[in-house]
């Protein structure tokens, strides 16, 4: 067997994501690739070959690779599938968004997000906001399939595999990258933190996150939040905690104001310890913390600050 | 220009959905079923372009079961001109569902196919980039704000790290994310207007796509339920829990 892994990198660096994908593939078994495909990646490249277990990093620097659009880059791993008994990536917006097409294009079906591997083709994956969990079969002769973060360790950084550069140009030509509005955070990532609090519709407004944000500062802690705070314009949908958003596992999740709806339990019921923070003592949220108080957030939050 | 908008029948999303005795599925008789959230920001976004002249018709497509008519009868209410119904009595997979919407496209010649970013029940997210595949089409996922200019379109979309903007080659299809738009709540006369929108139906066998699964689902299992701890009587508290009982801050 050998296996496909497609990096998750911002051309500098590479995102820790993409450690927890190897993991999922060393349990598959083979010799794991990994394609970084972008811009100016040589950082990226550089950074994905000292990955414990990788056979070979290949490398798929071009200008119509910028922005890593799906359609190019999705043209660029069919092309080299063939190589391939499985293609994965993370379960982020690039993986979910170039895979299926890469897929369909082999005319293979997909797994999307998953958490567990029994066999070379027998995956598990959630369903229904994490309220079923359903073991998966595939026959295709290539198996494609996004891998759930929080569900893999992450592997180590000792390796030194060779990086080969690839040649082939894939420019489509059917849609350009213009511009991207990335948050700007001196905070850890939402899906790699040991720590998160995130707010709720409770919060009431966005100005009032900024009293996550001295939480969150004083514990080192990514700060999150509920799709109802998301859906009321509070803050940015890349802050979403939940089954349509980004699903964290940390070691602490703080949730403040949070009702507890499925949606967002599906997104961070991993985390090894939950706090809840609410006024309603029947919220749902209180079912599953480990430790709840019953308190108003405008009281708890800004003594919580001060008592740390 | 004609705008394709592909609707799925979900579980309710405020419903919990439990297992069935024998581990062979997800038990869903008697659970209230409804418009894919998603789906409905998708018709909800063909209406508004149809509004502002840049949409000529709406066809609302849905493949599934023959009660799939009620979430197209949905679509119709909200605005959609016209409905059709691929049935299936069994659930088709994603790369299926792509290949009889690949069929439709050829019939209508949509300019624009908008489905939502993810269906809530099997939380998969790959029809819309599989259509666009099986297309060759350009594709826009989970998008926040989309501009038709011309034979072009801006999509701004939802990723990891913030926003991404990017221009794509018309036709194009484009899955919708939460932020898109704000569905509107179909008034009663559009919902007695909408029975009497054309809805069709056809039968999956009729357009020659290969029907059989390719993904066998072996058992499906209830998760470990969390249990919820205790209740603290003040912050001091809660944060000497965290240090030395759990060792966590």
């Amino acid at each position: 067997m050998s296996i496909l892994i497609i990096a998750e990198h911002d051309n500098s660096s590479l995102k820790e994501i993409t450690l927890t994908t190897v993991t999922a593939a060393s349990l598959i078994g083979g010799d794991i690739d990994v394609l970084v495909v972008g811009e100016g990646c040589t950082g990226a490249a550089e950074a994905a070959a000292l990955i414990s277990g990788v056979n070979r990093v290949r490398v798929a620097d071009h200008a119509c690779y910028n922005g890593q659009l799906a359609e190019n880059v999705a043209a660029l791993i069919q092309s080299l599938a063939n190589d391939y008994s499985h293609i994965m990536a993370p379960a982020t917006a690039n993986g979910k968004s170039i895979l299926p097409r890469v897929a369909a294009a082999l005319d293979v079906s997909h797994f999307s997000d998953i958490i567990g591997v029994e066999s070379a083709d027998t995956f598990k994956r959630t369903l229904y906001a994490g309220n079923a969990i359903a073991t998966v079969q595939s026959s295709d002769n290539i198996k494609v399939m996004t891998v759930r973060g929080t569900a893999f360790a992450l592997a180590e950084k000792k390796g030194s595999a060779p990086v080969e550069s690839l040649t082939q140009v894939h420019d489509l030509g059917l849609s350009a990258f213009i511009s991207e509005a990335l948050a700007v955070s001196e905070r850890p990532e939402l899906t790699s933190a040991s720590i998160v609090i995130s707010g709720g519709r409770g919060m009431q407004n966005g100005d009032n996150f900024s009293m996550l944000e001295k939480v969150a500062d004083k514990l080192g802690a990514a700060v999150g939040a509920s799709r109802a705070a998301v859906d009321a314009g509070f803050v940015p949908n890349d802050m979403q905690v939940g089954q349509t958003g980004k699903i964290v596992a940390p070691d602490l999740y703080i949730a403040v104001g949070i009702s507890g709806a499925i949606q967002h339990l599906a997104g961070m019921k991993d985390s090894k310890v939950i706090v809840a923070i609410n006024k309603d003592p029947d919220a749902p949220i209180f079912q599953i913390a480990d430790y709840g108080l019953v308190a108003d957030l405008f009281d708890a939050v800004p003594e919580l600050e001060q008592a740390l | 220009m004609k705008i394709l908008v592909m609707v799925k029948r979900v579980s309710d999303p405020n419903v919990t959905i439990r297992v069935n005795a024998d581990n062979s599925d997800v038990d869903l008789n008697n659970v209230k079923m409804a418009l894919n959230p998603f789906c409905e920001i998708a018709v909800e976004e063909a209406v508004r372009l149809k509004e502002a002249g840049i949409a000529s018709e709406i066809i609302a497509l849905s493949i599934g079961s023959s009660q799939s008519q009620e979430q197209l009868r949905t679509a119709l209410a909200i605005g959609a001109d016209r409905a059709l119904l691929i049935e299936s009595d069994t659930a088709l997979e994603p790369l299926i569902v792509a290949k009889l919407a690949a069929k439709v496209i050829e019939e209508e010649q949509p300019g624009l196919v908008l489905l939502g970013k993810q269906s809530i029940d099997t939380d998969n997210s790959q029809t819309g980039q599989m259509l666009a595949s099986i297309t060759g089409w350009s594709q826009g996922t989970f998008a926040s704000k989309l501009e038709i200019n011309g034979d072009k379109i801006n999509i701004t979309r939802e990723v990891d790290s913030g926003l991404q903007t990017i221009c794509l080659n018309m036709p194009a299809v484009v899955t919708c994310d939460l932020r898109l738009n704000e569905p509107r709540y179909a008034s009663l006369p559009n919902i007695m207007k909408a029975k009497r929108k054309p809805l069709v139906t056809k039968a999956a066998e009729e357009y020659g796509v290969d029907l059989a699964p390719r993904i066998r689902t072996l058992k499906v299992e209830t998760p470990n339920i969390r249990q919820g701890g205790e209740i603290l009587s003040s912050v001091a508290e809660l944060v000497e829990k965290l240090k030395t009982e759990k060792g966590v801050i």
